[in-house]
């Protein structure tokens, strides 16, 4: 059973600790900073956070101390001549083949460090940092200095090596709504899963692109959309432009994927090569957030279910669990120990994180519930922290 | 020898800037601002973003005029001028 719990909270990093089976919420760390994400390297102990600073701009902290001091990790910057283009929505005049129709550059900056992850054991020092503008970092030491991944930054989907000059084909990237807070649209890597059994072999998730993969340690990147399904396009079945809010897979059973996507709940046992979507609205099971899998059984996820992605509110009034533990071909509901009349929870696409038999999650409205037996009963252990942008085991 | 003020919340990320006069060697805002991170490593990264442009909600003054160049901080400071660093008021 873990031992602890980070939160990333709108008023800063909180970790709970299990003392005698209680679960104990120590002083704030970060204290009046937004944490969009807080995690612990397995492989050193090192805890990081990724603060939101309204003004002082998107920072990487660390602490080698188990949070006793932080240090910034500064070096999360986008290298000279990196550029983007800049999407709009297009308006009802909108005329492609007009100057206003033409590629807008934009020289690129970090808004946001949306997600950390961490090296397999055998690449000490490794570790990924994903942007809002759609920029995945790399770093070899430990968060010491990071690089841009180029390849993915240059992948044709985007327009090409923007580097090098002017686009060589369309960018097909659009904006996530979670950059607007930062006054623009565009895109971001909220998910990067790191297959245990090679650490060359990687996906990530882009809001709104969809899923990549690399096999080759980020030398190359390919589209593992196939199967997915988009209901705000014409084309439903699109190389481009998903949404995914969560891409996780099983630790266990790496070949299998989940997905918590705007458009519904997507399950793939092969390695992402296929999406499948099982999403079964008549229970609840549609849109959401987050998402999260068992740590052996590939056909085993947890879901928080939400009502329509025009409301973002809970189903009814009444805040519950999904899981299903045959691929998602059937999911059963969890009510016992959340609160059933006026909650108006919702969990963030990081707010959730399962752990043996433990599963955890933290909401908008500063909640914070535990189960202990796999997502069927569950306590609160706080209902008055910040509101919730991330929760981790470790 | 121009003087830089600042708001109080930097203190936070810098102590060391706290409770001193900052004066720096005449020049651009830029340069004056790049001269304070002499003093305080990674300042700049908390008010300029990587391509050295003033964040968004960050706002600096020369004496009492607001700066006009925000993307490349090329407002000259007068010889005994003030550099003031402000949090933007964008919130509620």
């Amino acid at each position: 059973m873990p031992n602890t719990i980070l939160l990333g909270t709108r008023k800063g990093t909180v970790i709970l600790e299990r003392k005698n089976s209680q679960w104990q919420p120590q002083p704030i760390m970060h204290e009046g900073i937004p944490v969009c994400y807080a995690a612990r390297d397995p492989r050193d102990g090192t805890l990081w956070a990724s603060l939101d600073h309204g003004h002082w701009g998107p920072k990487l902290s660390r602490s080698r101390d188990g949070g006793a001091t932080w240090q910034d990790a500064l070096s999360v910057k986008y290298p000279e001549g990196a550029r983007h283009i800049v999407q709009y929505l297009p308006t009802p005049d909108f005329d492609p083949e007009s100057p206003q129709g033409q590629p807008e550059y934009k020289n690129s900056t970090v808004y946001k460090i949306w997600n950390i992850a961490f090296g397999s054991s055998s690449q000490p020092g490794r570790l990924y940092a994903g942007t809002i503008p759609g920029g995945l970092f790399v770093s070899d030491d430990g968060g010491d200095s990071w690089e841009l991944n180029r390849p993915l930054w240059n992948h044709e989907s985007r327009g090409g090596d923007l580097f090098a000059g002017e686009a060589t084909s369309r960018n097909q990237w659009g904006g996530t709504p979670a950059s607007i807070d930062y006054g623009v649209f565009e895109p971001g890597i909220h998910s990067i899963v790191i297959d245990p059994r090679d650490s060359e072999h990687l996906y990530v998730a882009v809001s709104s692109a969809g899923v990549l993969e690399t096999t080759d340690g980020g030398k190359s990147w390919a589209s593992r959309n196939r199967g997915m399904l988009m209901d705000y396009l014409p084309d439903p079945q699109a190389e481009w432009g998903h949404d995914p809010h969560f891409v996780t897979a099983c630790p266990g059973q790496p070949d299998h994927l989940w997905q918590q996507n705007h458009c519904g709940v997507f399950y793939s046992k092969d390695g992402a090569q296929t999406w499948k979507k099982v999403s079964v609205p008549e229970v609840g099971v549609h849109f959401g957030f987050p998402i999260a899998a068992d740590a052996q059984d590939g056909r085993t996820a947890w879901v928080l279910p939400a009502r329509a992605d025009s409301e973002r509110m809970t189903i009814d009034g009444g805040l519950f669990v999904a899981r299903t533990t045959d691929g998602g071909q059937s999911w059963q509901s969890f009510r016992s120990g959340l609160p059933q009349n006026n909650a108006y929870d919702i969990v963030y696409r990081h707010g959730l994180d399962a752990a043996g038999d433990c599963v955890c999650f933290g909401s908008t409205t500063g909640n914070l519930y535990l189960s202990e037996d796999r997502g069927e009963n569950w306590q609160c252990l706080g209902n008055n922290f910040p509101p919730v942008y991330s929760v981790r085991f470790s | 020898m121009i003087t830089v003020a600042m708001t109080s919340h930097l203190y936070r990320f810098f102590p060391e800037l706290e409770s001193r006069e900052i004066t720096v060697p005449a020049g651009s805002v830029a340069e004056v601002l790049r001269a304070v991170n002499d003093f305080a490593p990674g300042f700049t990264d908390y008010v300029l973003d990587e391509r050295g442009a003033l964040r968004r909600h960050v706002l600096v003054a020369v004496n009492k005029t607001i700066l006009v160049d925000r993307k490349t901080l090329t407002d000259r400071v007068p010889e005994d001028g003030m550099v003031y660093v402000f949090q933007a008021l964008t919130g509620g």
